[in-house]
Parts: structure tokens; sequence; C-alpha cells
């Protein structure tokens, strides 16, 4: 029987069978970061329970606490109780724990595959929808809600139904100023936010072979955008290149037997997908979002849709609502759009690849006078690889405030916001209503897109920078 | 949790499709933490004006739709953040059943694990639905045990649901405790992994 790559993590780690399709699936790596995770351990101790296997939980605050320079767990005062918990519960359970100032801490999404803890072949979970970003190493990695990290804290283990199988194939070669960020927000503008719902997503294809680790966690980053619970891509020589050397990463004969392991993990020829798309990456422009969900994408140099383009009353409901929220016109070029903000930053966009990609394009210029822009770097080892290599300097000679590791404006729970009615280019993953603070207008773009805006004043084409 | 058997009331058309959790329940309503006030902020966006009263043209705030139990809503309902509390924001308007032609895969699950129904209908049921419950004011019963919707018109729309689901629905199962049974299980499982695969396990 030949099997996809999802298929062999799946069935490799099923350790008991429910029944009606039903399994009890182990989990390799369980992710906690402030915002769910004091709450899923404090369940844990409530209920008379212990975290089963505490040596496979790894902690991090990154969602509600400031990214202000020098500040603590209780800058953003709203959050710390939720730091201090995760702080505290985290000791007491015996968790690893990467705090604020620690070498290792960041959003977790960044940090896990940074310090060589997400390796290919592993199920991963975290209570954060974006939990589908360590698919770049080849992780089956989906996030779940609170109670369900409750489960799997307390057995290690998961109950599941195997999700259906898609496969993205993306080819030819990116064009100038494409980068993996456009290429995904092309796929979900093309396919729509729901094309993933009940699918894990493989992506495959030449463009994705030769893409850096760090654009595959941004292509799988935006999978459950797709609505998908999960998107990987089959581990190769890029990945073990990656993985090899890092903090928890194995060695010697324990990482050549891994490696061994892995290169097993691959879709058989014949396996059979329950969807599958081809995407021409030849075709991919620059790309940016105009309205308030990830699918509403559209190439620098293309225009807002009409009305006509949706047939269904529904639709047309949520598009009318969209163009309102954004403040903009049917019909008009999103090119040249005055924007007030931009944030480069989130588990999509701030890695050191990102960082480099955005001060290529700010190098030498500045911020226009009417925009606030803010660089917050994924992770510690971000931000001091970028200090070393004088990107800060870069940044902040262009105008930009140079901040400290987390979520920040992505998420909004920590103070940190878009202020009402303002318009921001954003690298992070969601545009929806008020994500990123009432009334506030997002445009979802990449680093070098949002530099190109912050420098123009303007929703502007990076190609034509 | 609370165990989920009929419910009946009124069916509250919301026909926007991709319904996000963000829009659900905003994130600083989560951090502020006080779970028992999340029903006063569900949709707030949608649901007040800027000025803090509320807006007449959200369909949920219509008096006939007030308190209304079940939610019809377009498809891909709940996509987005994994945040649970808007499971319990929903709840905290009064809603026990969410029906729509697709849901946001984790709000799915969530859902189940806080005994709230979600019910995936073909469009043509969704439509039928909500074209009755627009004009009519009976209610519409939910019935987990029978597998029916039945209309304000007395119409009995069939639906499906997960049979291990809707046996823990029914009864208000807890999933730990289920799963703590098969200790023995997990345990040779890790044993034979540690060997198969030494480099996963982090050492303590």
């Amino acid at each position: 029987m030949q099997r996809t790559l999802i298929d062999k993590i799946w069935d490799a780690h099923v350790v008991r069978d429910l029944g009606d399709g039903w399994v009890l699936l182990h989990i390799d790596r369980i992710l906690l970061h402030d915002l769910s995770g004091p709450g899923a351990l404090q369940d844990v101790k409530a209920r008379g329970l212990k975290v089963r296997n505490r040596e496979l939980v790894i902690a991090t605050p990154d969602h509600a606490v400031s990214s202000a320079p020098g500040r603590t767990g209780e800058t953003f005062a709203q959050g710390a109780r939720l730091w201090a918990g995760l702080k505290t519960l985290s000791q007491e359970a015996g968790i690893r724990l990467f705090d604020l100032g620690q070498d290792g801490q960041g959003i977790v999404h960044v940090m896990g595959p940074e310090l060589g803890l997400v390796l290919p072949g592993t199920t991963l979970i975290c209570g954060d929808s974006h939990t589908c970003t360590n698919g770049g190493l080849g992780a089956l990695a989906f996030g779940v809600g609170t109670s369900e990290s409750v489960h799997a804290l307390a057995t290690q283990t998961m109950r599941q139904r195997k999700p259906k199988r898609m496969r993205i194939r993306i080819d030819g070669e990116l064009g100038h100023g494409v980068s993996a960020k456009d290429v995904i927000l092309h796929v979900i503008g093309a396919l729509g936010t729901a094309a993933g719902v009940e699918h894990a997503i493989e992506y495959s294809g030449s463009t994705i072979r030769s893409m850096p680790i760090e654009g595959r966690l941004t292509i799988c980053n935006l999978s459950v955008e797709l609505g998908a619970k999960s998107g990987l891509i089959a581990a190769d020589d890029t990945t073990f290149e990656y993985i090899a050397g890092r903090q928890f990463a194995p060695e010697g004969a324990k990482f050549d037997a891994a490696v061994k392991h892995w290169r097993t993990l691959v879709s058989d020829d014949d396996a059979k997908f329950d969807r599958e798309v081809a995407i021409d990456a030849r075709t991919i422009a620059p790309t940016i979002t105009w309205g308030t969900s990830p699918q509403h994408a559209i190439a620098i140099d293309g225009r807002i849709p009409d009305l006509a383009s949706e047939v269904t009353s529904a639709g047309r409901e949520s598009l009318v609502a969209a163009l309102e929220y954004m403040g903009l016109q049917p019909g008009q070029p999103i090119a040249g759009t005055k924007i007030d903000w931009v944030f480069i930053g989130s588990c999509t966009n701030s890695r050191i690849s990102d960082l480099r990609d955005a001060a290529a394009i700010a190098r030498n210029r500045h911020v226009a006078d009417n925009v606030t822009a803010w660089v917050v770097p994924g992770s510690l080892r971000v931000k001091r690889q970028a200090e070393a290599e004088g990107l800060d300097r870069v940044f902040i000679d262009a105008g930009f405030e140079w901040r400290e590791p987390g979520c920040s404006m992505c998420v909004a729970a920590n103070g940190e916001r878009v202020p009402p009615g303002a318009r921001a280019v954003s690298t992070t993953n969601r545009n929806f209503v008020g994500r990123q603070g009432p009334r506030a207008r997002t445009h979802l773009a990449s680093p070098a897109m949002a530099v190109a805006a912050a420098i123009s004043g303007s929703i502007s084409d990076v190609r034509r920078i | 949790m609370q165990a989920f058997t009929t419910v009946t009331g009124r069916a509250v058309p919301l026909m926007r499709t991709n319904i996000d959790t963000d829009v659900i329940i905003r994130i600083e309503r989560l951090t502020a933490g006080e779970p028992s006030t999340l029903g006063t902020y569900a949709f707030e966006a949608w649901r007040y004006l800027p000025d803090g009263t509320e807006n007449p043209d959200f369909t949920p705030n219509q008096p006939k739709y007030r308190g209304a139990p079940i939610l019809i809503a377009g498809r891909n309902f709940g996509c987005g953040s994994s945040r649970e509390g808007a499971v319990h924001a929903l709840q905290g308007m009064g809603l026990r059943c969410v029906i729509a032609e697709s849901f946001g895969d984790i709000f799915f699950g969530n859902c189940f694990q806080n005994g709230m129904l979600p019910i995936r209908l073909p469009d043509e049921n969704i439509q039928t639905l909500v074209a009755e419950t627009n004009v009519s004011e009976v209610p519409c019963t939910i019935d987990l045990k029978l597998l029916t919707i039945t209309t304000p018109s007395g119409r009995t729309i069939p639906f499906t649901t997960d049979p291990q689901r809707r046996e823990a629905l029914l009864e208000g199962l807890d999933d730990i405790g289920l799963t703590l049974k098969y200790e023995a299980d997990i345990t040779k499982w890790q044993t034979q992994d540690r060997l198969a695969r030494p480099w996963v396990w982090l050492p303590t």
C-alpha cells in the first residue's frame, strides 16, 4: 500500500485503535506559551493529574508579554499574571522553560526549530493555531485548544481522527522580489481559506525543494489560513543541514541514525491524496491582502475585486463588510493606498532571513513621516544574530523601532496594537477584523514589501524600489 | 462537561462566511481573565457601535433573536485562532449549537470539549432553515439522540455527527478519564519508541 508522508508519520504514532476511525496518537512534543499554557497546567493540577512526560514539554512566554526595550514579564500589567503562571507552573512540573531574557526565549514556533527541538517525523502540538509552522521541518504539527492540551499533558497522547490528505505542488523559479510569504498568500488567494478544512497539506515541488528552511516554515505557518489542520514538507538535505549542530538536535551516530530514518519519510510515488493542486510559481507576483481574510490576497499590481466577483449572498455580504471595514473601494488598484503603520515580526516572518530581507530594502533609506514602523525579532537568538550583523543599526537609522522578541502586534494580546482606524502593513498571518486592535486595518505582506510601504508611506511594489 | 441531548429555541442567522475566532472574541478579553463576562463581548466588533451602544443591524441584536440557543452561520465558521474562549463566549451569549456548512477544525474540536454541538449541514438545508426562521416565531429543535433538526414548519432535517463524539456529548463524558485507562498501551509504545527513535527523547 502506497502511503503519503502524512500517513507514515500518523501510522507510526498510533498507540491504540479506538474504533470508528479514532486513534490514540502519541505526541512527541508539547509547546506551551503564556497565553494558553498556564490555564492548561493549572487544569492538570486542579484535576489531580500530572504532566506525564515533562521532558517532552517546552515552555516560553511570547503572547502576552511586552516587546518594549528593557521589558520584564510585568511591563504589560495585564499579562503579568499569565507570565508568572507559566513560569511557576512550568517550574513546579519540571518543564524546560525559556524565560524572558534567557537564551532560547522567543515566539514558540521560532524558538522550537531554532533550538533543534522540532525534528522530522515527530508529532507536535501547541495551544496555538500556528503550530503548523513546525511542519516546515517535516513534523506533523497542529494547533489545539486548551482542553486538548490538558489531555496531551496528562497522557502524552491525543484522541484523533486522521485528517484527509492534500498535496500542493509548487513548481518553478520565483521572480524578483517574490518570497515564501508571497507564494503562500498567492496560494490562499487562489484556493480560499476553507480549501484545507479537515485536511493536512503536504507542500512539494521544485519551488519548495529549493527553498531554505526559514521559507518553508513561513509556507507551513499559513496552512491554518487555508483551513488545514497541519502543513508539512518532507525533510531533505536542506533540513538535515539546518538541524545539525542545534542545541537539542541529536549528535554523532544518533544523528546519522536519525537521518537514515528521516530519509524514509517521503510520500511514496503512487501515494493517493484526497486532493491535489498544482501552482506555477513563475506566475506569482509580490502579493498583499486588501481585506479581512487572508484569502483577500492580490498581486501588488492588481485591483481590489468588485462585487460581481462574489456569486453567493453570504460571500457578497462578507465582501461588502470587508470593504467597509478596510475603508476601500471595489475595483481600485491596491498600490498607492496610504498607510500609517508597519509591523515586521510574528511566527510568520521574524527569523533572521526575514530581517535580512527587510534590512536590504531599509538600508540607506528612511521611514516616511506619516508612518510608525516596528521590527520585533522572533527570538532572542534572532535578535542577537541581527545585532551581530548590524541589522539593528540599519533599522534604527532608517527610523524603525528595534524591540524585544515576542508576538507583539500580531496577536495584540500584550497592549501593542495598531490604533483604531489606522492602516498597517504587517508581515503577520491574520488580517481579521480587530486582530491587530479594535478597528485596526491590516494588510498582510512579506518583510520586503512591508519595508517598501514603510519608506514610501503607501502600499508599494518592492520591485520598483 | 455539560451534556447535550436536545435544545429547543430560536435559530439566529449570521450568514457571513469565514467568521473567525478573533471576531467571536477579542484576545484582550481573554487575557483579562474573567470568563464569566465573555458573553458580553462575543462578536463585539459587529455587535456594538463605536459609542458602545448596540448595533441594530447585527442580526442577533434583534429582539426576536435575543437569547437564541442556535446560531446558523456561513461556511468555515470558527476559523483562525485556537482560542477556546471563543466557545465560552458563544455559550455566554446563550448558544448551545452552531450550524454551518463547514467549521474551522480547532474550533470544531473545542466545541465538543465544552458541551457545544457544531452541526455540519449542506448549504441547501441551511438555506431552508434560514428561510423558515426568518418568517416564523416558532422555535427549532435539535435532537442529538435522534440526529434531527425540527424546523419551525415541522419539517425534519437529519444530520450526522461522529458516533464517539455524539456519545461523549450525550453523556457529558471526560476524554482524559477514558484515555488514562490505556496507560499500559502508552507505556509500551514509549518503551519501543525509545529504542526505535532515541533522538526524539530529550534528557529529563
